[in-house]
């Protein structure tokens, strides 16, 4: 049994298309003053922090060299992980099991804003040798998998579009989220093919944002919070990075990061354990595509329960009230963050209109884009 | 659960070079293979894998790690990538610490990777991106520029010429002659330092490690394991790190207060009161000649200013006192950024096993120490190791 | 396991520059197109905006008592907002400096062009130690030392956009 770390602060400057007003400082700054604050502790009481970002995102080498002053972290533990921040909660996690920090705090920004050539961005991820030169916009990955994952599953294009319209809806009474919008299937449907059958609406407009989380031992959490919000189980995994050999259908490192969160949960029925989702929907699909996966649905169901309401805030079970990437924002590595930040905000019966009933286990997954097999997997709860 | 100790029981590398036929991926292969075999140990045996490789700028793939995953043997497992710049090679293995230690699992295989000579024309360049892109990128300045004028504030504050310094390359390079991995090896005099081009006062090319091709990978098991693998485990016993401000004109950089922090984690940790005494070899990062003095400052294996003295007095040498980089550090052997680093952790655990070939330092040392250093003058990781 | 000469040789091969250029080896060229336009927000964008006026703005924390450049909007160590701006000198002293032979991109400097001569300089009327990067000029290089007072030579007014560049260099003065 490992010990119990709980989530005993957040903060967020919020999700929208573009931050102008302030520095990726200030804008970090913010999230971390509130996360504080509502953890009620000092930075000097925090004895671990862990920061989130990729060179590349942030336009300059050496990224987590500028990640420690506004988070009041001079001369602390202070690492970043080049990942997702969901994988930087996990080694929050650890710094805390291993007896290492008592209080961690764990930062994820995005300022895609900033960045103007996206496109050109994320091409330069792709294999120099074997991918790059097609140069086709890697949405074509994402293009690939979604063709496969509808014929594998008989998912239709008019089920992922239903999860456009749910999550862009939702996120207009989310006001953390800035992509709210009224679309509808048709919309989808009939918006300019980026890469088939992919179409502008299917993919997530990207944000810019802050999240600051304060984790906590077991005892620390006891003292500094009423409401600490344990983390039972989390997982990561990556499956193959090259395009060649991976399987286009299933998200297997969504299944292997949700088996490691639920053995650590104890949680053997996924569905009945847990009482709602926030998970990766950058590309429509694949909200439906990692419901699957997590086996909250069994293949192929996710389309047609979607479409018929199960997913809704008042469905059977609640995906992306939030409204998810497509209605916050896709926020790169913060991607993660805003599903904990929400999972946690329902956790806490914080979030009004948005708020589900009566939940007590929460799921955060997340994925980090094209053209990784990169993922991870939470399970929070409030008991 | 609580803490569980955890020992370093394998380790591999590549050879350093200038500039590698191998792309990255087959770097970190190399490695990783090398470090499995060297435990005997298959990749199934293996719980998670933890990634250090430095500015995705050097190897020309935006997120580097996700590039690395199958070369480093992180197909479908939990792997992650972690990362403070030059400090990483340190850091690395504390990250895999957490992995073991916190219970979640019980093998992890650590790997440091670089590939700098893909960064054309020179790797150097890629440097600029590490400053402030509005209040110091404009003026155009490299990595020789910071590292110039840390040496300089250093020897200024102590009253230290070129020729205090010099004798550390000397030293390293010789003592790299006996590393099969190293790039640069070779014998050379005080003189030949302070006559090779000098390339900002006071650096000289000879006081400068190599830009390098390279990786590293070691395998860490929780002790249950552990004791099932080998019976030479080298245990970690201390760990730290600290990041100073990112405002790195407003600190003194005479002393690496930092790293002083970070020290005095790792030998908290490790039940360590007087680290001149206690600590037998340490192998602190060394990217340019003065960085090592400093370093032994830092990780106050003697004090304030007085490295020099111990150097000029054979102490650092293999078979003095306190053996210093007995592995040829990064200016003997290379510096691939991420993996110089855990070059350093290598050579501790190789030393404390009495595997060092003709590198093995005389007595048997119980207790070592490897450092790695980065950012702008800003980050120390610092590890504490004991058989 | 001793890691041996053998074992290693077996890791990688070496290349050499000529390899490359000679098209000895296949490779894959690529230039990435990187653009970025990076919000200066409210502290950055005040100290280019005073740049371009031809001063140099400070902020003060009152709790820890320091004036401190770059300006800031929260004070790293008080964990708190700063207070208010404050105007410095454009004087300073020199706290540490190179005299680089090389460029930014390792090229070296051609023969007749003067070297670079970076520096921390430590500006009068900000805490003590609170310096900036900047270049020092009309100044021999071997005759800089530590603890030289300078004065920044601006831009003409016309010419200055908002940049740190606006400061063209510092000379010694005194």
């Amino acid at each position: 049994m490992l010990n119990r770390v709980a989530i005993v602060g957040v903060g967020t400057t919020g999700f929208r298309a573009t931050s102008a007003d302030v520095s990726f400082r200030e804008l970090t700054y913010e999230a971390a003053v509130k996360a504080y604050a509502d953890a009620r502790v000092e930075p000097k009481e925090i004895d671990g922090f862990v920061a989130t970002s990729e060179d590349f995102l942030e336009g300059y080498s050496i990224a987590d060299e500028y990640s420690n002053d506004q988070l009041g972290a001079v001369h602390k533990p202070v690492s970043t992980v080049a990942g997702d921040f969901m994988q930087a909660l996990a080694q929050g996690c650890m710094m805390i099991q291993a007896g290492f920090s008592r209080i961690v705090a764990v930062q994820a920004l995005s300022k895609a804003s900033n960045m103007l050539t996206q496109s050109d961005l994320v091409h330069f991820a792709l294999d120099p040798v074997y991918n790059r030169p097609l140069d086709v916009h890697a949405d074509f990955i994402a293009g690939l998998e979604m063709n496969r994952y509808m014929y594998e599953t008989g998912t239709t294009r008019e089920a992922c579009a239903q999860v456009v319209v749910k999550n862009r809806r939702n996120a207009l009474t989310n006001p953390l989220a800035g992509h709210g919008a009224i679309v509808t299937v048709e919309d989808v449907l009939k918006a300019e093919v980026v890469s088939y059958p992919l179409t502008e609406l299917d993919i997530a407009p990207t944000s810019d944002g802050a999240v600051v989380l304060v984790l906590a031992s077991e005892d620390a959490a006891q003292a500094l919070s009423d409401l600490p919000l344990w983390i039972r189980g989390i997982g990561w995994s990556s499956d193959t990075p090259t395009l060649e050999s991976r399987d286009w259908g299933a998200a297997v490192y969504c299944q292997m990061a949700a088996d490691m969160a639920y053995k650590q949960a104890g949680i053997r029925s996924p569905r009945s354990e847990i009482d709602f989702a926030e998970i990766n929907d950058e590309y429509s699909y694949k909200e439906l595509q990692h419901l699957e996966a997590l086996r909250l649905f069994g293949p192929g169901e996710a389309g047609f329960l979607t479409e018929s309401g199960a997913t809704e805030i008042t469905g059977e079970f609640p995906v992306n009230a939030s409204g998810g990437s497509l209605g916050s924002g896709r926020l790169f590595e913060a991607t993660g963050a805003q599903k904990i930040l929400e999972v946690a905000l329902q956790l806490r019966g914080e979030k009004g209109t948005n708020q589900i009933e009566d939940v007590h286990v929460g799921l955060a997954q997340t994925w980090r884009g094209v053209p990784t097999t990169t993922g991870a997997v939470a399970v929070l709860s409030n008991e | 659960m609580g803490r569980r100790r955890v020992a370093i029981v394998g380790a591999g590398m590549t050879k350093f070079v200038r500039r590698a036929l191998e792309t990255p991926k087959e770097l970190a292969y190399e490695a990783s293979k090398m470090a499995l075999e060297s435990c005997e140990l298959s990749l199934a045996d293996i719980d998670c894998v933890t990634i250090g490789t430095a500015p995705d700028a050097f190897d020309g793939v935006h997120m580097n790690g996700e590039f690395l995953i199958d070369g480093s043997g992180a197909y479908r497992k939990p792997v992650m990538r972690n990362y403070v710049g030059g400090g990483t090679g340190v850091y690395a293995p504390i990250h895999g610490w957490f992995h073991v230690a916190s219970g979640m699992f019980d093998t992890c295989l650590v790997v440091a990777e670089e590939k700098m000579s893909s960064c054309q024309p020179h790797p150097a360049g890629a440097f600029l991106t590490i400053f402030d892109h509005t209040t110091e990128q404009p003026l155009y300045p490299t990595l020789i520029w910071i590292f110039a004028m840390e040496m300089h504030r250093y020897m200024h504050t102590y009253g230290l010429t070129k020729k205090d310094i010099a004798p550390v390359a000397v030293k390293n390079k010789k003592n790299a002659l006996d590393h099969p991995a190293a790039q640069i090896a070779e014998e050379i005099t005080v003189e030949d330092v302070l006559n090779s081009e000098v390339l900002a006062h006071p650096v000289h090319r000879l006081d400068i490690s190599p830009t390098s091709d390279g990786a590293v990978a070691v395998v860490l098991a929780a002790e249950h394991v552990a004791r099932r693998i080998t019976d030479k485990p080298v245990w970690i016993d201390g760990v730290g790190y600290a990041l100073d401000t990112a405002y790195w004109c407003t600190r003194d950089l005479c002393y690496p207060e930092y790293l002083e922090v970070a020290a005095r984690q790792a030998y908290e940790m490790a039940g360590i009161r007087e680290p001149h005494k206690e600590i037998q070899i340490a192998e602190p990062y060394d990217p340019f000649t003065y960085k090592e003095l400093h370093h032994m400052e830092g990780l106050m294996l003697c004090g304030k200013g007085e490295a020099p003295r111990l150097l000029a007095d054979g102490v650092t040498q293999r078979d003095g006192n306190l053996p210093v980089c007995p592995s040829g550090g990064l200016l003997g052997v290379g510096n691939p950024i991420a993996a110089a680093g855990l070059m350093k952790v290598a050579e501790i655990f190789l030393q404390l096993r009495g595997e060092a070939g003709k590198r093995q330092v005389p007595g048997r040392p119980t207790t070592g120490v490897a450092q790695a250093w980065g950012d702008l003058m800003q980050v120390g990781t610092v590890m504490v190791m004991r058989r | 396991m001793e890691i041996t000469t053998d074992l290693l040789n077996k890791t990688v091969t070496r290349l050499s520059s000529k390899d490359l250029s000679k098209g000895q080896v296949f490779t894959v060229d690529w230039e990435p197109n990187l653009a970025y336009a990076w919000d200066d927000g409210v502290a950055i964008g005040r100290y280019l905006k005073e740049l371009k006026r031809g001063l140099i703005m400070a902020k003060r924390c009152r709790q820890c008592n320091r004036i401190m450049l770059p300006p800031r909007m929260f004070c790293e160590r008080c964990w708190r907002i700063t207070d208010e701006w404050v105007p410095v000198e454009d004087t300073g002293t020199v706290n540490t400096f190179a005299i680089s032979h090389v460029d930014w991109a390792a090229g070296r400097i051609p023969k007749g062009q003067r070297f670079f001569t970076p520096a921390v300089i430590e500006i009068d009327g900000a805490s003590q130690g609170m310096g900036i990067l900047h270049l020092i000029d009309e100044a021999k290089p071997e005759k800089i030392f530590i603890g030289m007072r300078v004065k920044a030579v601006w831009r003409p007014e016309a010419e200055r956009v908002g940049a740190i560049t606006d400061i063209k260099y510092f000379r010694p003065i005194g």
